[in-house]
């Protein structure tokens, strides 16, 4: 297969498209504009519909009717219009609706500024809207992942009947890389009888809902999902190990981050000092296990968590180490991507050089 | 071998076009690239700038600090990421419109009067073109055919004529180049 | 023996749970009979707000959607824009869900000319969460966030959204009825009828207000109810048609 040379959003709406899905609703805002520019260009010549909405409550929303008919559909946004959709998130899993929700992470709180940023870790993996719920969060570190990630989304969303979340920092969704279209692997997966395609006299009712008056019933339905979201962690967790074998310092860092780290892995390398890096390709499912593994080897004297953020991930990093090696910070928030150097300065500072 | 390419000056002169063409000829070649726009406010007209990597090698990061090539289209541009070339670098100056010279020794300097050989040529739009004949002469990473080609799949039909003109602009480019 | 009357196939065996004199269950048979008149019970597809009307996906034999507060013609957008031709899309919703947390979903589905249909229940008041003051309550009228009454320099005067909405180019029908009476019922039918008429034919947004009684959270009989919506609200909400492409009369 040729390379071609894609533009981080406008590779994960082609993905979409690519993926089956038919139909876009959203609400612009940077850095992510070019996801429903391309879109609106595009699925019409599919047959589908694209509908830019009043706002991104109501784009959810939108997307919350649509999914519920059973089709594939995709909303995307950035930082603060993600927050709007949280409402939309919940109602989702609650009603146990497939759809991909793509967050293009900008610096924050608030408006904050328009640069990468990884400030909304516990938003996306702790939910942001009320409720117990899950969603699988797949974090992209190149432009090929994001396109093939936006692929399986689709399959996962399909088959647990649950929302799947890209998360990425606006710096992935403005470059361009040259990237390679590949079938993602077939998955089986289930029908949607629940789908509401109208009874045509055939069948009872069907209900999209989230709504479980009777306490003891909404109990059971909670449990259910805890249920599936304990078969998503057992079978979806994902994630990279760079060099770890072996490795004095072990950086753990998703996205943008990532790529700095593994530049970072080559300064210390030039040092005479060992560096990997785990890198987690779904934050949720966090992989702890694997994690701890790494981190485990009596080679690993220091592990140094790297964020766009002021240290969210870094509390399942601890988690997963249960307290077995010290975990020590570097990141920048609010749109400043630390430079390789200053990573590989806080590992040996770690590593107490 | 990896060339990190630093290109910058204002909305409109092509700066992301150049990095672009770079990236995309360093692909056809089989090379691994990546272009980092600087995106917000400066892309509704103000100043821009974006990084190209080109290596033999994967990419790690795409991020540009250190360029082994500045392109610099205007004077805060060169003013701005001068410092950072690293040493023995090359620092591409669009002369018709900065007429300080480089401040460094440690770096090769290139003028290029882009505006000035657009002019001759009758179409100012291909200022940046020139820029990217004078890249490719110096660098030697990138062969002017497969920038040809480019050219033939991107002007078609009616465009068609603009071929010869852009390749021309690459030769005068080229010519900058001692 | 004859079967003169019966419950509409539009409507499911579950006993409703509206309070005694609450016009819900009335305006629910309109517009299941509507479409069970129309046979398209088999591919229609409603949206349920939340407010008193909240379990109304159990009460209308076809399929349905539960959607968050306010967001059910989004919902309703969704649906509707990724069904095939000929599928009905309704929203069924209270004035605290349109007229407050949901205005902008309203506006703008009316705005798209989105080819569904709303039916918009007005009882000038929050009745599920307990008598709370609606953005429709009238001025004076109590509430229980509102205990001296609606004031007007605190609260400015109630919406009207029939209106609002009839100037939207996008709407193809608006009209205003009510529940008190049978003749005014048989019109409110006859708007239901039309309304979901001229979404079928694709005309656009069509949308029927219902001025609806709550016994319960305005302390009142049934039957004082109706007589108080006549004399308080009608004046403020003049009943009629406000928008009808279809010129017919």
């Amino acid at each position: 297969m040729e390379k071609e040379l894609w533009k981080g959003n406008e590779a994960i709406a082609e993905a979409a498209i690519r993926a089956g899905c038919k139909y876009f609703f959203g609400y612009p805002i940077t850095p992510q504009n070019e996801i429903p520019e391309y879109l609106s260009l595009h699925l019409p010549q599919v047959g589908g519909c694209f509908l830019q909405a009043e706002s991104e409550v109501a784009a959810i929303n939108m997307v919350y009717g649509a999914a519920g008919c059973g089709v594939r559909v995709m909303t995307s946004s950035s930082s603060p219009g993600i927050s709007l959709k949280q409402e939309g998130i919940t109602y989702m899993c609650g009603a146990e609706l497939p759809a991909v929700i793509v967050n293009m992470m900008r610096g924050g709180p608030g408006l904050g500024t328009i640069q990468p940023a990884q400030g909304d870790y516990y938003q996306a993996t702790r939910g942001g809207g009320n409720g117990d719920y899950r969603h699988l969060v797949f974090a992209p570190a190149t432009i090929q992942e994001a396109a093939d990630y936006v692929q399986i989304a689709f399959d996962v969303a399909d088959q647990y009947r649950n929302p799947v979340m890209i998360l990425a920092d606006g710096m992935i969704g403005q470059m361009m890389e040259a990237i390679e279209w590949h079938e993602v692997p077939k998955r089986e997966l289930p029908a949607k009888p629940w789908a509401t395609t109208g009874t045509k006299g055939e069948r009872q009712p069907n209900v999209i809902n989230s709504l479980y008056i009777d306490p003891n019933v909404c109990a059971e339905h909670n449990e259910r999902l805890t249920a599936k979201y304990k078969a998503m962690e057992e079978n979806e967790t994902r994630w990279e190990e760079v060099n770890t074998q072996d490795c004095e310092v072990l950086f753990v860092a998703y996205g943008t981050p990532s790529r700095i780290a593994r530049a970072a892995i080559r300064l210390l390398e030039k040092e005479g000092i060992k560096a990997g890096l785990f890198r987690p390709i779904t934050l949720w499912p966090f992989p702890g296990k694997a994690l701890k593994k790494a981190a485990m080897q009596d080679s690993v004297k220091a592990v140094v968590d790297v964020e766009l953020s002021m240290g969210q991930m870094i509390d399942d990093v601890r988690i997963a180490l249960e307290g077995c090696r010290p975990v020590s910070f570097v990141g920048k928030a609010g749109g400043v991507v630390p430079t390789p150097a200053e990573v590989a300065s806080a590992a040996k500072a770690a590593l107490g050089r | 071998m990896t060339n990190e390419i630093m290109i910058a000056g204002f909305g409109g002169q092509g700066v992301m076009a150049i990095g672009k063409t770079l990236a995309e000829a360093g692909m056809k070649e089989g090379k691994d690239v990546s272009w980092l726009p600087s995106y917000g406010p400066e892309m509704r007209g103000g100043t821009a700038n974006c990084c190209v990597v080109i290596s033999t090698e994967p990419i790690i990061c795409p991020i540009v600090l250190e360029p082994t090539e500045l392109i610099a289209m205007n004077l805060p541009s060169l003013l701005k990421f001068e410092p950072n070339v690293v040493k023995d670098g090359t620092v591409f100056v669009n002369s018709s419109i900065i007429t300080e010279k480089v401040q460094r020794t440690d770096v090769r300097p290139i003028y290029v009067p882009c505006l000035e050989i657009a002019q001759e040529l009758g179409n100012l739009k291909v200022a940046n073109m020139v820029m990217l004949g004078a890249y490719i002469q110096a660098m030697g990473n990138l062969g002017v055919e497969t920038i040809k080609e480019m050219l033939v799949h991107m002007f078609t039909g009616p465009k068609a004529k603009l071929v010869d003109l852009n390749i021309e602009a690459l030769r005068r480019g080229a010519a900058c180049v001692q | 023996m004859a079967i003169v009357y019966q419950k509409s196939k539009g409507l499911t065996d579950v006993e409703l749970h509206y309070c005694p004199g609450c016009t819900h269950g009335i305006i629910h048979k309109l517009v299941a009979e509507t479409l069970e008149e129309m046979d398209v019970l088999g591919n229609t597809i409603g949206v349920a707000p939340v407010g008193c009307s909240v379990f109304a996906y159990n009460y209308f034999n076809c399929d349905m959607h539960e959607a968050a507060h306010g967001r059910a013609p989004a919902v309703a957008t969704g649906i509707k824009r990724v069904s095939p031709p000929g599928t009905i899309v309704f929203t069924y919703q209270g004035d605290g869900d349109l007229a407050a947390i949901g205005t902008a979903e309203i506006i703008h589905a009316a705005m798209r000319g989105e080819k569904f249909t709303t039916i918009f229940i007005n009882n000038a008041i929050y009745g599920m969460t307990g008598g709370q003051m609606a953005p429709t309550t009238l001025v004076g009228q109590k509430a229980t966030t509102a205990p001296l009454g609606r004031q007007r320099d605190h609260y400015g005067a109630p919406i009207r959204m029939a209106e609002i909405i009839s100037t939207l180019e996008g709407c193809a029908y608006a009209a205003r009825v009510c529940a008190t009476d049978i003749p005014n019922l048989n019109k409110a039918k006859k708007a239901i009828q039309k309304a979901f008429r001229l979404q079928q034919e694709g005309a656009g947004f069509t949308f029927v207000e219902v001025l609806a009684c709550c016994p319960t959270n305005w302390g009142k009989t049934p039957a004082a109810s109706i007589q108080w919506l006549k004399e308080n609200m009608i004046p403020y909400y003049p009943l009629g048609v406000y928008k009808d492409t279809s010129g017919e009369v």
